[in-house]
């Protein structure tokens, strides 16, 4: 095991993914010689040279089209969006070109493609550099999903988006970017639609991905003072997400809280709830409890940004609310 | 062209030119069955006809290759028919059959044929620029000697990433060939309503090279097209092809166009690809070019097809929901 930051693990996978598959390019604005905006391509134009490593203009939508033509034809892309929030324009490549063509196209190809970008507030990056809008892509049929945690799973998930013959929207987290974890030696690709338990407990399941993760760990750490302990479950992927591990932990706490940093209502959590309540009924001994955002703007002041992110107390009253 | 010179091979021999038009049949009569069965109830969902416009698809690609690939719009039988779509597979897919090369999930918006580079038509308009461009940056990157052409209409250059695509191809120098099928309309409304420039002023702006040609006249499309594929192939960039054509039927079949003037629509028979082609064909001594019996030779290859093509079967709803992810895992 060796412990890196969460944005060099991405940085190696798709350092380790160039070298495995000469198809794999990365395109993207200021990916090259900058490194990437947050860093997560440094070195790589360096190390593979500007044929497969591609400063884009600031053009996304045709950057993402661009990326559905050439995974057509016989390349791996790899784009990097900026800012989720931007994910805005590139719309059409993704949802009515990359999700359709296997299908539409009856099976005649796939689209081998990966769209990274990075969600979450809590820098004080205002209104449209914040958002989490994950469950968008989720709704489209066709894409795939994944929102890493830490180091390794942004390792071994980015590796296997790589891999995979379909679109995979690759969602990190800007406020994980340094955070230090663990990684295997060499370091493993994780499987898409595997969620992993973090932590096992009897009296309450709470699912979260992404940095909500570590306020549901912290949320179980304070419930374990009081007596109660909390089951945590990190989905990884939320298209296709991991049913049968969530309803396996339900069945054994008969209790469910799903906490994500995105917007609550018509959300992630919306969907697992749903089902939940369909196929795992017969199991539930309280209400299915959601924290998400509330249905507002993600705002810029530092006081108004900490009210408006799902907070561990919220976590802790929905897990009490369950519980009565 | 601007800044390049190019020569031009004349196509002068009675031989190539019959070809040419044997291929514009084969679009024309494929289209004017289909626009029958459509009548008749027997086409599914809507379809927009290029009759009118063969000649720029039979032309362009009398200049490409089967490794060359193209990204097509709402009206693209022609450019799938003459890249070379099996006529039986696109019959199937217009009649919503599991034999069709979508196997039924598509139609006529989305007739595609990857084994021969034919990367979609496209029911959004404009977005087809950004697939040609993604795979001729494919084509450059692995080394391969093919192009990749974007078709779009005259209507789609109101559309932003036209602007964004057009820009990338220069910057990148990738080997993609712009087409624009300019017909005067965007739906139901000349395009001079909708757009406050000319595409060749937009070209230079990006410093593409760009040229005019005469749409209607199918050896002067392929004329251009071999000239403009070759400087494209040798590794000079891209380039702006803009054929100047005619939309004869309506936007979609069941528009009676009752916006159109009678005299535009009755001028339109004098510019008709097939008449300017035998025109051309007389013009180097062939006079005794038998129309009728190339229709009917034609006729009988779409009549094949067509036949085949009904005798297909429903599509299976469950491979269908199996389809949405390679893995066929059910959506
Ligand atoms: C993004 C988008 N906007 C609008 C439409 C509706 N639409 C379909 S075809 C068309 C006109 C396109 O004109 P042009 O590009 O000149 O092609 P033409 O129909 O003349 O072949 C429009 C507006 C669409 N399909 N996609
Ligand atoms: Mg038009």
């Amino acid at each position: 095991m060796t412990e890196i930051r969460y944005l060099k693990a991405v940085n190696t996978a798709l350092s380790d993914a160039m070298d495995a598959d000469p198809s794999v390019v990365l395109m993207g604005e200021d990916v090259g010689e900058a490194g990437g905006p947050f860093g997560a391509s440094r070195g790589l134009l360096e190390r593979f040279g500007p044929s497969r490593v591609l400063d884009g203009p600031i053009s996304e939508a045709a950057l993402a089209g661009a990326a559905v033509g050439a995974a057509m034809s016989g390349l791996r892309p790899v784009v990097e969006i900026m800012f989720m929030d931007f994910t805005t324009l590139v719309m059409d490549a993704m949802v009515n070109q990359a999700a359709k063509v296997r299908f539409m196209f009856g099976g005649q190809t796939s689209v081998p493609m990966v769209l990274r970008t990075p969600h979450g507030g809590g820098l004080g990056a205002g209104p449209q550099h914040s958002q989490c809008l994950e469950a968008w892509f989720a709704h489209v049929p066709g894409l795939k999903v994944v929102c890493p945690s830490d180091p390794a799973s942004a390792y071994g998930l980015l590796r296997a988006a790589i891999a995979d013959p379909d679109p995979v929207v690759f969602v990190e987290n800007k406020a994980l970017y340094a955070m230090k974890g663990e990684i295997a030696d060499p370091p493993a690709p994780f499987a898409i639609g595997r969620a992993a338990i973090r932590r096992s407990g009897t009296d309450v399941t709470i699912v979260a991905y992404g940095a909500a993760v570590h306020t549901a760990g912290t949320a179980a750490d304070r419930l374990a003072e009081r007596g109660v302990s909390a089951e945590v479950v990190d989905l990884l992927s939320l298209q296709p997400w991991d049913e049968a591990t969530v309803l396996a932990s339900l069945s054994r706490t008969h209790r469910l809280v799903i906490v994500h940093e995105a917007v609550e209502a018509f959300g992630v959590g919306a969907e697992i709830a749903a089902r939940m309540a369909q196929v795992g009924f017969d199991e539930l001994d309280g209400p299915i409890m959601r924290v998400g955002a509330p249905f507002m703007p993600v705002p810029f002041s530092k006081g108004l940004e900490a009210a408006y992110m799902p907070s561990v107390d919220a976590v802790l009253q929905a897990v009490d609310k369950t519980l009565e | 062209m601007r800044d390049r010179e190019l020569t031009e091979r004349r196509l002068d021999e009675a031989a190539e030119i019959t070809a040419l038009l044997r291929d514009l049949l084969i679009v024309r009569r494929a289209e004017e069955r289909l626009s029958a069965m459509f009548a008749d109830g027997e086409v599914p969902g809507f379809i927009h006809l290029s009759i009118g416009q063969e000649a720029v698809s039979v032309g362009v690609m009398r200049a490409l290759r089967v490794e060359d690939t193209l990204a097509s719009t709402h009206r693209g039988h022609g450019h799938a028919i003459a890249k070379g779509m099996p006529l039986e597979g696109f019959f199937s897919e217009l009649l919503a059959k599991n034999e069709g090369l979508c196997r039924g999930r598509g139609g006529s918006m989305h007739v595609a044929d990857m084994s021969v580079g034919m990367l979609g038509a496209n029911g959004i308009v404009g977005a087809g620029l950004s697939i040609a461009l993604g795979s001729a940056l494919a084509h450059k990157t692995l080394g391969r000697n093919a192009v990749a052409v974007a078709f779009f209409g005259d209507g789609a250059l109101a559309e932003g990433l036209v602007h964004e695509c057009m820009n990338l191809a220069a910057l990148w120098k990738l080997p993609l060939l712009f087409v624009c099928e300019n017909n005067g309309w965007g739906e139901f409304r000349p395009t001079s309503q909708q757009l406050a420039f000319a595409l060749g002023d937009l070209a230079s702006a990006y410093r593409i090279p760009h040229r005019i040609v005469d749409g209607n006249d199918v050896v002067a499309v392929a004329e251009a097209a071999e000239a403009v594929v070759r400087s494209i192939r040798k590794g000079e960039g891209p380039a702006v092809l803009e054929c100047m054509t005619v939309r004869v039927r309506g936007h979609f079949e069941g528009d009676a166009q009752k916006y159109r003037d009678q005299a535009e629509l009755d001028a339109m028979t004098e510019r008709d690809p097939i008449r300017v082609v035998c025109e051309r064909l007389a013009a180097c001594g062939v006079n005794d070019t038998d129309l009728d019996g190339l229709t009917r030779e034609v006729d009988a290859v779409i009549e094949a097809a067509v036949a085949a093509a009904r005798r297909g079967t429903d599509p299976d709803p469950v491979a269908a929901r199996h389809d949405v992810y390679t893995d066929g895992a059910a959506a």
